[in-house]
């Protein structure tokens, strides 16, 4: 059961993950790099949807799944698909909002100098955007982090179906409602080793880009 | 047989938001013959910059046109990536890539499509004297080397032109004699175009073969070199060879 349910979180929480760093790092990025009307505005937006409270993004969720929603007709509520929608709603603007601070940061002119190289606008935002690989990396990072711990929207739009919607932290809540303390325990456990696993990988990329660094 | 003159300035302004006075303004035409050494200086402030970024296509002119090869480009224009590619402007900082001088080096060559030119690639970094630092990380390298790595990354690209703004400023003797050297040879060896842009006079007379002098965003005087420095027109031009405070 144990396994199946950390399978099962790492798997919800990864395509999340996935689908969040679809959009939101060229979103982020071209956020980063370009000046337009309005931009002021979006940013404003954006901020705000990297705190949403999951519980409301859950209730959206909920909503446009429900028999009643536009999308009532893929049937997706109480299935994974509607936790992992869920979780690539809340982690999407965290991604986006990490990734355009970090190529933020990247000198500007860079991306000027390698258009005058030769490149094409597309390709010179592409290198820009590698050199700021660290950043981007620190936002999936959090953008995993926060899907893995996430419990409200799950809970409301997959239900917590033992075998087939349960994950990690919705484990955690039941156990600790029907009072099996140890297991809430240990599953607590076993989602504070995951989260040092992620971070763990992170510092040993740094370390190691530091390391070819020194070495040259 | 090919025109001359490669670039050709029409009656260049650019104005910025918020500022009263264009920040440049080339009255008339000037002209910038092809495979010649031309240096523009001026004090800080000056619009040296902004004109050598408008030369570069980074930057519209505001009013007036620029030809260049026979091809115009206005405010209303956006040249052709063909045209594009065939000048380079270097920034005064060097803004390198977190990557290996090799690397960085071989960009241009890179988003050209042009594979497998190790010795071209060896030859520019040999060029400017860094055959030693080819594997190393651009981090890890002082102000003088990265501003050579800049230097050999626009050169294996072996554009036409070469726009170069202030390339020694803040080096030391020894670079500042490594980038001049590379300047010279490239100009005679392959007569590639070089507008360099820099208030220090010294570094005009010992590079240019046409120099302009701008002053508040204008263009004031603009001849041969002998000229400019042996019989200016414009008094503000003896006044700057002089050394005097004219700003």
């Amino acid at each position: 059961m144990l396994w199946s349910v950390i399978l099962l979180s790492l798997q919800v929480s990864g395509l999340a993950l996935f689908f969040a760093a679809f959009i939101g790092v060229p979103f982020g990025a071209w956020l980063a790099l370009t000046r337009f009307r309005g931009r002021s505005i979006i940013l404003a937006v954006l901020y705000t949807f990297m705190g949403l409270p999951p519980v409301v993004v859950g209730l959206m969720v909920y909503l446009l799944l429900s028999q009643t929603g536009p999308f009532a007709q893929l049937q997706w509520l109480f299935t994974t698909n509607a936790m992992v929608m869920a979780q690539a709603v809340i982690s999407t603007p965290i991604v986006a909002g990490t990734v355009m601070a970090a190529v933020s940061g990247v000198e500007p002119d860079l991306r000027r100098q390698l258009l005058s190289l030769g490149a094409t606008p597309l390709r010179a935002m592409w290198d820009v955007v590698f050199e700021a690989r660290f950043g981007v990396l620190l936002a999936l990072v959090a953008g995993f982090g926060r899907n893995i711990s996430e419990v409200g929207a799950v809970m409301l739009v997959g239900g917590n179906i033992e075998g087939f919607t349960r994950v990690l932290t919705t484990a955690i809540v039941l156990e600790t409602r029907q009072g099996k303390f140890d297991l809430a325990v240990s599953l607590g456990l076993v989602l504070l080793g995951l989260s040092f696993l992620v971070n763990g990988l992170l510092l040993i990329l740094q370390t190691r880009t530091n390391g070819i660094w020194r070495a040259v | 047989m090919s025109d001359p003159i490669i670039y050709r300035l029409h009656d260049i302004a650019k104005s910025y938001r918020g500022r009263s006075a264009p920040a440049v303004l080339v009255p008339g035409v000037m002209e910038i013959r092809r495979g010649e050494i031309c240096v523009i200086v001026g004090p800080s402030g000056a619009g040296k910059s902004t004109l050598l970024r408008i030369l570069g296509m980074i930057e519209p002119p505001t009013t007036g046109w620029l030809m260049f090869d026979n091809q115009r480009y206005d405010a209303n224009t956006q040249p052709a990536l063909s045209y594009r590619r065939r000048v380079v402007y270097l920034f005064q900082r060097p803004l390198l890539l977190s990557q290996s001088v090799y690397d960085n080096v071989n960009y241009g060559l890179r988003v050209r499509g042009i594979k497998d030119e190790q010795n071209r690639v060896q030859r520019a970094i040999a060029q400017v004297g860094l055959q030693h630092l080819t594997h190393a990380n651009t981090r890890t390298l002082s102000g003088g080397e990265a501003q050579r790595v800049a230097l050999a990354r626009a050169l294996v690209i072996e554009p036409d032109i070469l726009l170069l703004d202030e390339p020694t400023a803040n080096l030391d003797p020894a670079n500042v004699e490594v980038i001049e050297r590379v300047i010279r040879e490239r100009n005679q060896q392959q007569g590639m175009t070089i507008v360099l842009v820099t208030h220090n006079l010294f570094q005009a007379r010992r590079l240019a073969q046409q120099v302009g002098l701008m002053l508040d965003g204008k263009l004031i005087e603009y001849a041969r070199a002998s000229a400019f420095f042996e019989s200016p027109v414009d008094p503000r031009t003896s006044a700057f060879i002089r050394g005097d405070m004219i700003f």
